[in-house]
């Protein structure tokens, strides 16, 4: 096969082994790009030189069998939301048109020491607020599997252009799902790591307690590889774990007999698409076949979890972005007035309509007067709900499963004026982020519509192996039958 | 939950957000809907939680002191350089002092 077309796993198989070359691939992947990305608009820019460059410095050490890692010239697409020195950094939003970062993020240093070859970045909804990537600044991004319909968001951008094989594997954030959930609706796989896995430092901040790093790609190898490159400490992080990376390869392919799998009733209620059950029940008879034991569960407090999350994700994002003022960087507002005005003027000019929305309902959480019906209470749930967890796990449950998302792929423009609607997309990954724990979507089907189906996985915190071992195991046994979106095979 | 224009226009306030009179009408119904969904968590009991606003690692074992070093910050021109309006050595903002 042509290696660009290969799962990243297996495309570090063959550069180790000398069947493919990183400049090769990357023109293949480029040019890919080039051919379908009109259709599909994941990228919003393109680092054609660079990439170039480091692809070439990539085949001379990869010829000499010294590679940097097992992702030395692998291409890599970056979300919007990751600073990169001297390339556009613009978060999906207006606000931030032409600014050009002075520095990189800790991952994206990371991913250049590791030998991969930055590619270009990703379309996203507006500082990764939204569930469908339509509050990009830039237009929506669309899934490969279906142009009508959305890739997912808020990492819209990154998963379909992995989907669309435009690369072998992006990052992304995740907030509330969004890694997981675009994961799903285009047939990837995609992490969430344990909050403080890994650095934040560059990462354009939405919601500073739930925001995590994390990688897409085909297999759930590329996923483990991508993730050992970018985790770690970080001094620029304070939140970032000490606890030492290991070699999650390493993990993949150890048994999984014996690991308990709990199935929260909570999760398979009123709202899920029976055609996703079906396939989730299917993935978790495949792992019980592989020697897991399945046992229901109960997670009382995950009704709640939607609730809580725009709360506290509105809270942090009405502080975290009021730095964009119109002064350091980004855009602004002709204002003949005061300093008041220009602020006001260049917010409202430079803020999409979802993102006004979300600091207006965090601004109003945070008021006086409002603080400890909303602010607090909701702190305080989220206790409930990170408590829910632990409590499966000291039951002895290894990782909690379910669906990524209630419902496959949905019709652009479907659910962008209703935001309530929108906000349901995630009734099953936010939970996961308010406690902080590491989670993952697999593929584990298709609807009779031929759209992906994910399968969400989440263990206890820094458990991020049992997780990829279980997502391997899922993914050897349920041996999805290789299948390209439309969009490839008719070009 | 009702919201009223008077509360959307100080929350705005707030926010350092002009809303145009129709951005403030939409603005009130749709954080009214949005609130009246939250309100489902007054029914839920608190009574003796304490809050969790951080779910990290956040053990005693992973606090870290480092020494208080003097180190190189980013370079001045390329920071100024992406400000809208600057004179080479500062920001330039409105005059706010008579």
């Amino acid at each position: 096969m042509n290696p660009s077309l290969l799962p990243l796993g297996e495309l570090s198989r063959a550069l180790e082994r000398g069947e493919a070359r990183p400049s090769a691939v990357l023109e293949e992947c480029l040019s890919r790009t080039a051919r379908l990305d009109g259709k599909v608009h994941a990228f919003l820019r393109l680092t054609e030189d660079q990439a170039r460059a480091a692809a070439k410095a990539a085949d001379e050490r990869r010829a000499r069998k010294a590679p940097l890692s097992p992702i030395d010239g692998v291409p890599v697409g970056l979300k919007d939301l990751f600073c990169q020195a001297g390339v556009e950094t613009t978060a999906g939003s207006r606000i931030l048109k032409g600014y050009h970062p002075p520095y990189d993020a800790t991952v994206v240093r990371k991913l250049r020491e590791a030998g991969a070859v930055l590619v270009g970045k990703l379309n996203m909804d507006e500082f990764a607020m939204g569930s469908s990537t339509e509050n990009s600044a830039y237009g929506p991004t669309r899934n490969p599997w279906d142009l009508e319909r959305t890739p997912g968001g808020s990492s819209g951008g990154s998963a379909a252009a992995v989907a669309a094989r435009f690369v072998p594997g992006t990052l992304g954030t995740d907030t509330g799902g969004s890694i997981r959930q675009p994961a799903a609706l285009v047939g990837c796989v995609g992490i969430k790591p344990t909050y403080g896995r890994v650095s934040r430092y560059g990462v354009v901040a939405f919601a500073s307690s739930l925001d995590q790093v994390g990688p897409f790609a085909q297999d759930v190898r590329g996923v483990a590889l991508l993730l050992r490159a970018i985790a770690g400490r970080d001094p620029n992080d304070q939140t970032s774990s000490l606890r030492p990376v290991p070699d999650y390869d390493a993990e993949l392919e150890k048994p999984v007999r014996g690991l308990t799998i709990g199935v929260p009733k909570e999760y398979f209620g009123e709202g899920l698409d029976p055609a996703v059950e079906k396939s989730i029940r299917a993935g978790v008879a495949a792992l019980e076949r592989e020697g897991c034991t399945v046992r229901p569960i109960s997670l009382p407090n995950s009704p709640h979890a939607i609730a809580t999350y725009y709360l506290v994700a509105t809270a942090e994002a009405s502080s975290n972005l009021a730095r964009y003022d119109g002064i350091r960087y980004g855009y602004r507002a002709q204002a003949r007035g005061s300093l008041l005005e220009l602020y006001e003027k260049t917010r409202a000019a430079g803020f999409g309509a979802e993102v006004k929305r979300r600091i207006l309902l965090g601004t109003y959480a945070l008021s006086a007067g409002y603080y400890d019906a909303y602010y607090l209470r909701a702190q305080k749930v989220r206790a409930l709900i990170r408590r829910d967890f632990d409590q499966a796990f000291a039951a002895g449950v290894d990782a909690v499963v379910s669906p990524t998302s209630p419902w496959a792929a949905f019709r652009l423009g479907e659910k962008v004026d209703d935001p309530l609607a929108m906000y349901l997309n995630d009734i099953y990954t936010v939970p996961v982020n308010l406690a902080g724990l590491p989670g993952i979507s697999v593929p584990s089907g298709f609807t009779q519509a031929g759209l992906p189906i994910g399968m969400q996985l989440v263990g206890r915190p820094f458990e991020e192996g049992t997780l990829l071992r279980l997502a391997r195991a899922a993914e050897r046994a349920l041996a999805l039958p290789h299948r390209l979106p439309p969009l490839l095979e008719r070009a | 939950m009702a919201i009223d224009r008077n509360t959307v226009r100080h929350v705005a306030r707030l926010a350092r957000l002009a809303l145009t009179e129709e951005e403030e009408e939409r603005t009130a119904a749709q954080l009214g809907h949005v609130l009246e969904y939250i309100e489902r968590l007054k029914a839920v009991d608190i009574e003796g939680i304490e809050p969790l606003s951080f779910a990290g690692d956040a053990s005693e074992a992973e606090t870290v002191m480092r020494d208080d070093e003097v180190r190189p910050g980013l370079p001045r021109d390329k920071v100024l350089g992406e400000a809208p309006e600057q004179d080479g050595s500062a920001f330039v903002v409105p005059r706010i002092l008579e």
